[in-house]
């Protein structure tokens, strides 16, 4: 037994037919063995440093991460706010724009076929070589934050909004001139519904991106957030604190991808693999 | 639910009693390789309130015919008639509705919402004596199931909801591109015998595409046989078997007797 998704469901008869054991032994595979699996990590981590005698400005041991997460915690906190405001807003005006642009290429081919090239071209820029460009033009402030922050969320978004409101069956479009159906109503009744998967599967990658792109814009130009406090702490060997400020930011992409899947899990309540 | 009255008093733009007339019809397609003629010299009229079946090989235009008087595909010679008007003008006015091979429910709507989604676009006029989805849900046998999301149901569901769906405008021209061709024998032979009911109920007028001679045979008042390269009429012939028919019928010496000639004739088409 794998454990596997594919597993659990030809296992699901069964569990039903052999009692509290196996059920036991299934919600033990479902929820047990993944936290335990990464349980036993962090023990060979905590190992792996003691048996070695690594020395705490090298690598810190889960445990001293964990002090440090403690006794650290004012600091961690403020920046922490600062950075999830960056990354938030960041998020929501990213995929806002690359929403609204993602309709606009697909109903105007002239716009497509102008400005869309652009769009990809801008994506292969390195987004860490367009920071310092950023800081240049916005200065300091939260702005060249929020701006990388938008601009690492928007291209996914773009792509696959696009590919979703692109995602119309020709036997659907067809019903749809068979009703007399107008454009707008094609795009209301047809295309935003198809394109949902699409772009949730979009904002469920710039949820974890965003925060990646708002600590990178304080790598660049900052003394405040989590970015910065990463840079501080390892400049001055304070490893426990700059684990801790990644374990924070990562906590952090980890919260806004759950958020996402909830979302998804609400709006989405038909079955997108069968279009029919 | 009284939709045949409807059907039959409805009738003070057509002269005569041709639902659809096709009067020389070719119909080409623009490809990459060149012009292809799909169908050419198509002369034929469907009557009203009558159930036409289209036979033929791949590729011999039967879906193109059906397409044409839908308006979904334009013609390149000749005249198509659909109640009067235009095939533009008989879709605007939602004389004509159009059932696909695959049911083409949105994903997102219940089985009764799907049936409610004509009467919310295309600026529909609501006809007199138009059953309520309600109604249609009742008559295509998924009373109860209205709620039910299209992947909780079967195939066979799926598409009564495409038909209930296709009816819920009243139309007056009932176009079937291979309904149930994707479905399982025994829920094909339910169907065809559930839509032959339909029709009678609501006197719409029929035309049905398939690959199946039984089936051709077993719902249609009239078969009409396609040849290939490039499409034209073959045969159009009369199936003089009553109505109601069961599936029994099928194995009578007439029912096969017609089939053993469509086979023969399809074989060299």
């Amino acid at each position: 037994m794998s454990g596997t998704g594919i597993a659990m469901k030809v296992g699901e008869a069964p569990r039903e037919k052999s009692g509290p054991l196996i059920a036991t032994a299934y919600w033990f595979y479902d929820r047990i063995l993944p936290i335990s699996g990464g349980v036993s990590l962090l023990l060979l981590w905590q190992f792996v440093i003691w048996f070695f005698e690594v020395r705490q400005f090298i690598a810190p041991s889960p445990l001293d991460v964990g002090a440090a997460i403690f006794s650290d915690w004012a600091i961690l906190l403020d920046n922490f706010w600062l950075t999830l405001m960056e990354a938030v807003a960041g998020f929501v005006i990213g995929n806002i724009v690359a929403i609204l642009l993602a309709i606009a290429f697909v109903h105007n081919k002239t716009v497509d076929k102008a400005y869309y090239p652009t769009a990809v071209f801008i994506n292969t820029i390195p987004i860490i070589a367009v920071a310092p460009i950023l800081v240049m033009i916005f200065g300091n402030g939260y702005t060249p934050k929020i701006f990388i922050a938008a601009l690492i969320c928007f291209f996914p978004t773009l792509v696959n909004m696009k590919r979703g409101l692109e995602a119309v069956s020709p036997a659907s479009l067809d019903l749809m001139r068979i009703l007399s159906a107008g454009k707008s109503e094609i795009f209301w009744k047809l295309r935003i519904q198809s394109s949902l998967p699409f772009l949730f599967a979009a904002l469920k990658i710039a949820s974890t991106t965003c925060v990646i792109g708002a600590i990178v814009g304080e790598w660049v130009g900052s003394n405040y957030g989590l970015g910065a406090l990463i840079l501080e702490a390892s400049y001055n060997y304070r490893a426990p604190q700059l684990y801790a400020a990644v374990a924070m930011a990562a906590g952090m992409a980890v919260t806004f991808f759950g958020i996402m899947i909830f979302l998804e899990r609400r709006v989405i309540t038909w079955n997108p693999s069968q279009n029919h | 639910m009284d939709m045949s009255s409807q059907t039959m008093t409805n009738s003070e733009d057509i002269a005569t009693d041709v639902a659809v007339s096709f009067d020389n019809v070719a119909v080409r397609f623009d490809t990459d390789s060149g012009i292809i003629t799909a169908l050419v010299n198509v002369s034929l009229d469907i009557p009203v309130g009558g159930f036409v079946t289209l036979l033929g090989p791949s590729g011999c235009g039967k879906s193109t015919l059906l397409r044409t008087a839908a308006d979904l595909t334009s013609f390149a010679e000749g005249n198509v008639t659909v109640l009067g008007q235009t095939p533009a003008e008989a879709r605007k006015n939602r004389e004509l509705s159009f059932v696909f091979q695959d049911a083409t429910l949105l994903a997102w709507r219940s089985a009764i919402d799907n049936v409610r989604l004509p009467l919310e676009v295309g600026g529909v006029k609501t006809r007199k004596g138009s059953a309520s989805p309600e109604e249609l849900m009742e008559l295509v046998g998924l009373k109860g199931r209205e709620n039910a999301m299209p992947h909780e149901l079967s195939g066979g569901m799926r598409q009564r909801v495409a038909i209930a769906r296709a009816l819920v405008t009243a139309p007056r021209l009932l176009l079937m591109d291979e309904p149930f061709g994707s479905l399982d024998e025994i829920t094909r032979d339910g169907l065809n015998v559930e839509l032959l009911r339909i029709w009678k109920e609501t006197g719409v007028t029929i035309i049905f595409v398939t690959h199946s001679i039984p089936e051709a045979v077993f719902l249609g008042q009239k078969v009409l046989m396609l040849e290939t390269n490039p499409g034209r009429v073959r045969e159009y012939m009369d199936i003089n078997l009553p109505y109601p028919r069961s599936l029994h019928d099928r194995d009578k010496l007439e029912f096969v007797a017609i089939a053993a000639h469509l086979r023969q004739q399809l074989e060299t088409c």
